[in-house]
């Protein structure tokens, strides 16, 4: 059983799928897929507990052995990402079983196609399997993001779709020119052949700079971001919280793809530019926060500045600051997500005002207003919840890098912005009313999608008092990703057995 | 045969690349879908080109690389399925909208 268990969380969302496409009824369909992400949640934590001993379960597919077949490969990082994924999972699917996915046809398949895309993507140890997971991630986000309808979701689709396709083209465009030069496709086996002589370094860094630059597309750095708020903030509120770690998978990918593979021969690569991009990332997010006109509009920004942070840290090469960035990944998705649900919420409770910060009804629940004081708190990194804890360790972590200042500077100065930011709409959402201010009898908020909410709103409180055991296991994970050796000896070594051998 | 090949590469990524800079979403497709001729190409340049070897290795025979070849399939089959529904899309935003600018705006 342990054997198999890195399979696991792509077969759940599969077989779920399939299951749900079989009976096209919206009861069924629905406890399907609350079934079955509870499972993924199950065993994502069961295979957390199980990398936690530090070694490498590599699972070679239809046991053809490493470089020459796919494997899938769990170690803390991914193990941890794929439990992230299917706890936001399960609770955006409950928050949108409770009448979002009435609103448009064959929502609960997709759902879980989008899951499998993400988990898959996290496991995978193969270049061209990344891709397809990426591609099944995409497909299954294009028509989510079109779910609802309307023209708005329409306009930011064709935008969306159009820019992942090139994306995707490059992507190709990256494999073939890594393929054609080193003659594999495994990550493991294409750290190895990098570190051997006897083949054209000028093309191997144009294939990587290729794979960074797509990477870099998907975690929305800032030549290449300009869809992000425009596609989150048209998506339904549901589906715009299951995006936010679709930004992550870049970011994840450009982290594992460095350490691994340029960092011990091409460490040059991401030098200047990507930290330098990254903070003008932050800039401009902040920027947009302050410019936006509604609470959904603004969270989209918020997912972008999130984004940008993190993509601080791949340039550091240092395991400290990869640690700081694991633990503001996990809680920038999860505070991320959170507004998205509240967003949705408050809109309904304001009438034709929705969430845009104009003066309109009063909020007719107490709890929402806290709610929104809560999310709000810890988007804008402020004491004591989680967002302030992981700006702080990324803050002081990156204090000796050669970059220090600049990211202190551009970091604390957006962060103020961003605060700034939430408190003026803020106050237009609650207290701003018109004359006449009686609240409207919005459509009912439901035990699931109040679940919902408070629970991932309720993670920022809860991180924040779990910081250090989750520090810790940030620690360990960046300790495992930042020695390539054992990765790539964990994966290859596993070529001369079996992939069920090398697992205990 | 690497010159007419990469000749056959250039003009379909320039001709692609056109399309897509284009404001109306059919010739965007067009070029998506030049774009992905010329990637599939280069994908199948990748594994080197041979003339008259199969893709299996025999004792003895010259053979040439099959992964590339079921990297392209892989590629083709995800890329045409992308098309189809970014097609979709387009018509629908048609619909909506009355005219097909990429942006769906209403021509002024």
């Amino acid at each position: 059983m342990n054997a198999n268990a890195p399979i696991l969380p792509i077969l759940i969302p599969l077989a779920a799928a399939l299951l749900q496409m079989a009976s096209g009824r919206l009861r069924f369909q629905r406890v399907v897929g609350l079934l079955a992400t509870a499972l993924l949640v199950l065993v994502t934590g069961w295979l957390t507990l199980l990398a936690d001993d530090g070694l490498l379960r590599v699972y070679a597919l239809g046991d053809w052995p490493a470089p020459f077949g796919i494997v899938l490969v769990v170690d803390r990082l991914a193990a941890a990402m794929t439990l992230l994924t299917a706890v936001l999972g399960f609770l955006v699917l409950l928050y949108a079983s409770a009448g979002f996915d009435e609103e448009g046809i064959h929502f609960h398949p997709l759902f879980q196609f989008q899951l499998l895309g993400l988990l898959g993507a996290f496991l995978t140890g193969d270049l061209f399997n990344l891709f397809v997971f990426f591609e099944i991630m995409l497909l299954a986000s294009y028509v989510l993001l079109a779910h609802g309808g309307g023209l708005t979701r329409t306009r930011a689709g064709i935008s969306y779709v159009v820019l992942n396709l090139v994306g995707s083209a490059l992507f190709l465009i990256a494999l073939g020119l890594i393929y054609g030069t080193l003659g594999t496709l495994n990550l493991a086996d294409v750290a190895r052949v990098l570190t051997l002589p006897g083949y054209d370094r000028a093309l191997a860094r144009l294939a990587f700079a290729l794979l960074i630059t797509v990477f870099a597309l998907k975690a929305g750095l800032l030549p290449l971001s300009f869809w992000l708020p425009h596609t989150y903030s048209a998506a339904g509120a549901p589906v715009a919280a299951l995006f936010a770690i679709m930004t992550k998978v870049g970011i994840v990918a450009i982290l594992r793809v460095q350490v691994i593979a340029l960092e011990p021969v091409m460490p040059d690569l991401l030098d200047n530019w990507l930290t330098t991009l990254a903070l003008a990332t932050v800039a401009f997010a902040a920027l947009g926060a302050l410019a936006a006109s509604r609470l959904h509009a603004l969270v989209a920004w918020l997912v972008l500045l999130s984004a940008g942070t993190l993509l601080v840290t791949p340039a550091q090469a240092s395991a400290e600051v990869s640690a700081a960035a694991l633990y503001y990944l996990l809680q920038s998705t999860l505070a991320g997500a959170a507004f998205f649900l509240l967003a949705g919420l408050i809109a309904e409770q304001r009438g034709k005002a929705a969430d845009q910060f104009l003066a309109g009804p009063p909020l007719p629940a107490t709890w929402l207003k806290i709610a929104f004081l809560l999310a709000a708190t810890t988007a804008a990194a402020l004491p004591p919840f989680s967002g302030f804890v992981g700006k702080l360790m990324l803050l002081t972590t990156t204090r000796g890098v050669a970059a220090g200042p600049a990211i202190w500077v551009v970091v604390l100065i957006s962060g103020f912005i961003v605060m700034a930011a939430l408190a003026r709409d803020g106050c237009a959402l609650i207290w701003k009313h018109k004359a006449a201010g009686t609240p409207l009898p919005g459509r009912p908020v439901g035990w699931q999608r109040a679940t919902a909410t408070v629970l991932l709103i309720a993670a920022g409180p809860l991180l924040a008092i779990g910081a250090r055991p989750l520090s810790d296991y940030a620690a360990r994970t960046a300790a495992q990703l930042h020695a390539p050796g054992a990765y790539v000896t964990g994966v290859l070594g596993a070529g001369t057995t079996t992939g069920r051998e090398a697992a205990p | 045969m690497e010159v007419l090949l990469s000749i056959a590469i250039g003009v379909l990524t320039a001709c692609g690349v056109f399309l897509i800079l284009r404001s109306r979403t059919f010739p965007v497709l067009l070029g998506l879908t030049l774009l992905s001729y010329a990637v599939n190409l280069f994908l199948f340049a990748s594994g080197r080109l041979r003339i008259d070897a199969p893709p299996l290795i025999r004792a003895g025979a010259s053979y040439a690389d099959p992964l590339p070849q079921a990297l392209v399939l892989t590629a083709i089959v995800i890329g045409f399925g992308m098309t189809a529904y970014l097609a979709i899309l387009a018509l629908r935003a048609l619909s909506e909208s009355g005219a097909d600018h990429v942006d769906a705006h209403r021509e002024p």
